[in-house]
């Protein structure tokens, strides 16, 4: 009984036990809040990951892809059947865009990854749609380009895109071209178009004028095209961008988007681009050697996965479309190639075990296929977010420590400063155990307040880290978490509370264990000089 | 020298100061309590053995009020320590009740201070962090476990506050001992050492620290717990007019019973 009592009332009345308190409540309340921080980043990055990337990719080493995918697909039916719930084929192959800045009015030219893929099963097998900045297509993806609405739910200050913003630039092109032709027709007035004879050389070029190929079949029969100001007072029946769309291509937000800061310093998004616009890509073909084919293409939306790695590179067509235009034909058997097949595995079906049946079947000496889970692409990123959280926790564990060690200096002095006391108890027939479970007891209510209410302060922090990051940023003028870096508009956190029992767990060890050596050298005191201590 | 003391205690030597011979009537027949032959203690001080008590023999008996008389360093206050148990003697023997204490393990010692022997000391020994009441509590709750002293609490409490009401200080229960004077402080101490109702009662120079008025009042109440409750006491002073009204005193010189005398 006494040593509940006197172990409450040196906590009490020793203010310097509260030193101790508060290294150990801020040692919980840092280990609580990165390892919630990293947490939540990591399981970010794992979403995000494996978001994009399907559970396991089968990829062909060859750009031409692997021949017949019906056929692959049924064998991999046949020996993983009962672990797949949804596969894909697409394509995925390097390729350049090119399109025109719209603040600018340049050309910009990039290298991307364009990947051919199938609107029906590809948002099967990964959380692709959900990146999609249109509602629509977040429901079900479709190469159309829609009337408004992008960024609905997702980013709210997107401009007006779609075919809102394409009718309003087809006519403003337009006008720009009659402006241009009026002032021509204005200087050359004695100039009449009947008086040009009939071109030598009829123009009828596949590849149109900038990009309107397709729609040379929509000539009207007896028209000359190509010829100088022909069209100029017929309507326009050749490619009207105002109501008709190239193929449709998703592009990852940041090819044609930057994020920076306006001179408020508020975080701005600048677009070069927008759904709406027409963009051309160009890729190898399939032919040896390969040579570069063009075709055009309309935005039809755009994808942010927030991983900066794919939102610059990324860049979806139809599967068939790039089929078509590279000429993945096979010759003999007339099936188009694919150059990836990816799998989505049913809820508990381990990765590593399909992977190595799949490996077993399509033997790389004979097949040259690369087969990955999403883990084994990302490996290295995960293992560093890994390697970074267990170093950070070794290092923020040695913090308490340092803690622990700050204890032991109160505890002894708290013994020394108490010998007197420690002599009375004995000389009332208190055992020595029972001295020193009071300064172990002591302890252990030192690390049970510490840490309990460093639980508490670290949880706080945990619920409230935006607003306290919008604080410091306020008092500080240094910006803590950087939406331009990190893609992220908040600090995610996940609060594990097996992590914060074994936070809690061991700085009251560490508290009692830095009590053990004061409490023994108090219960190894000899009463009669205990009693004359001064 | 009575027959009878020889039959008790053989081992006792002839020349031990301990003689009934002259105490009062009323100790005659009394039994002993505590006795202690041939003790010696000596401290080391770096290599030098400082000797202390030279071979000492006491004897107790129940109801008397023994004082214990020496110059500084005459090693009464050793002696005292060694009959609580505090501390153990090189050589010799201590019987508390007809049973050897001296070697008995620390657990056993601890028993034996807890339940049967109080104790008083010059500079009061009261724990500064509770207050007067807890202080009285503290051999109970010492004693028994949490739970065993919460179902009896009320009772102790009860016993606790009787005490300090003996001692006069019922309107100081909730006080801490740095708001008390020192023989407010020796009072609060007096009823501690009475909580496990010892059958022996050591004082090590209760007076010491105290002016005359506040000696006195404690000197009374000493003397009213031997006179009407009983209690044994040794007390060890150097205030020569406190010796006086003991039964029996003991002088201690150069760590050897000196002289032994009774009240006349």
């Amino acid at each position: 009984m006494y040593k509940l009592l006197l172990s409450w009332r040196y906590l009490k009345s020793r203010y310097i036990a509260l030193a101790s308190i508060v290294s150990v409540t801020l040692g919980v309340a840092t280990l609580i809040v990165v390892n919630s921080v990293m947490a939540g980043f990591s399981d970010e990055m794992h979403k995000r990951l494996h978001g994009i990337l399907s559970d396991i990719v089968i990829r062909s080493h060859d750009l031409n892809g692997l021949p017949d995918p019906e056929w692959h697909v049924n064998e991999i039916k046949q020996i993983a059947g009962d672990d797949i719930e949804a596969m894909t084929a697409a394509i995925q192959i390097p390729a350049m865009i090119n399109f025109r800045d719209n603040i600018q009015g340049q050309w910009i030219t990039q290298p991307i990854t364009l990947i051919g893929i199938d609107q029906q099963t590809y948002g099967e097998v990964s959380d692709f749609s959900k990146y999609l900045l249109h509602p629509e297509n977040r429901r079900q993806l479709n190469f159309l380009l829609k009337e408004n609405d992008y960024g609905r739910g997702k980013r709210d200050r997107f401009p007006v895109s779609g075919w809102a913003r394409r009718r309003v630039s087809a006519e403003w092109e337009q006008q720009a071209v009659e402006s241009q032709t009026n002032d021509l027709t204005t200087n050359v007035l004695e100039f009449d178009a009947n008086d040009i004879p009939p071109s030598p050389f009829p123009l009828v070029d596949d590849s149109g004028v900038e990009g309107r190929g397709e729609t040379v079949d929509g000539l009207v029969e007896g028209e000359v095209p190509g010829v100088p100001f022909q069209a100029l007072d017929e309507p326009q029946l050749v490619f009207d961008p105002s109501t008709e769309q190239h193929t449709g291509i998703i592009l990852g937000i940041s090819i044609c988007s930057l994020r920076g800061r306006d001179t408020n310093g508020e975080v701005m998004d600048y677009y070069f681009a927008l759904p709406g616009d027409d963009v051309k890509i160009t890729v190898p073909n399939s032919g040896q050697p390969p040579k570069a084919v063009s075709d055009s293409f309309t935005i039809v939306d755009f994808y942010e996965s927030e991983m900066s790695e794919y939102d610059s590179s990324f860049a979806f067509v139809p599967l068939s479309k790039i089929q078509d235009l590279r000429g993945m034909v096979d010759v003999q058997s007339g099936t188009k190639s694919v150059s990836t097949i990816q799998l989505k595995l049913k809820a508990g079906a381990d990765l590593n075990v399909v992977k190595q049946k799949l490996q077993a079947r399509f033997p790389v000496q004979q097949f040259g296929y690369q087969i990955q889970t999403w883990r084994d692409m990302q490996g290295p990123l995960l293992a560093a977010v890994q390697l970074e959280t267990t170093i950070l926790n070794i290092l923020l564990f040695l913090i308490i420590a340092v803690a622990g060690f700050g204890i032991l200096a109160t505890f002894f002095m708290i013994v020394v400063e108490k010998t007197r006391d420690v002599g009375i108890l004995k000389s009332l027939g208190a055992p020595s155990g029972g001295v020193m479970s009071i300064f172990l007891g002591y302890g252990l209510s030192l690390g049970t307040v510490g840490s309990g209410v460093g639980l508490v302060l670290g949880l706080l922090f945990v619920e409230h880290i935006n607003t306290i990051a919008g604080w410091i940023e306020k008092v500080t003028g240094q910006e803590v978490f950087d939406p331009t870096i990190y893609y992220f508009n908040q600090i995610p956190v996940i609060v594990n509370p097996v992590t914060c029992v074994w936070v809690v767990v061991g700085a009251i060890a560490i508290a009692v264990i830095a009590s053990i050596l004061p409490a023994r050298k108090a219960a190894k005191l000899h009463p009669v000089e205990a009693l004359r201590y001064e | 020298m009575s027959s009878a003391f020889e039959l008790a205690y053989p081992e006792s030597q002839p020349a031990m100061a301990s003689s009934r011979g002259s105490l009062h009537p009323r100790l005659l027949k009394a039994p002993v309590v505590l006795h202690a032959s041939g003790v010696t203690k000596s401290y080391r001080k770096g290599k030098v053995e400082v000797p202390v008590l030279n071979g000492v023999d006491i004897e107790v008996v129940e109801g008397e009020f023994q004082a214990i008389v020496g110059a500084s360093g005459s090693g009464k206050s050793t002696l005292l320590h060694l009959l609580a148990t505090l501390d153990q003697p090189d050589t010799g023997e201590i019987y508390f009740e007809e049973n050897r204490i001296d070697n008995l393990p620390a657990s056993s010692r601890d028993i034996l201070r807890n339940r049967y022997i109080g104790m008083i000391f010059q500079f009061y020994h009261l724990l500064p962090e509770l207050t007067a009441l807890e202080n009285v509590l503290m051999p109970v709750m010492i004693h028994h476990g949490i739970i065993s002293y919460t179902l009896q609490r009320r009772k102790f409490r009860q016993r606790a506050k009787e005490l300090l009401d003996l001692v006069g200080l019922s309107h100081r229960l909730k006080h801490r001992p740095r708001e008390m004077s020192g023989g407010e402080m020796q009072r609060v101490a007096i009823a501690r050492s009475l909580m496990a109702n010892p059958r022996l009662l050591l004082a090590d120079e209760p007076t010491g620290n105290l002016d005359r008025a506040a000696g006195e009042e404690i000197m009374e109440i000493i003397h009213e717990l031997n006179s009407a409750y009983d209690v044994t006491i040794v007390m060890v002073t150097h205030d020569m007019s406190i010796a006086a009204q003991a039964d029996r005193t003991v002088r201690l010189a150069e760590g050897k019973v000196e002289s032994v005398s009774f009240q006349s």
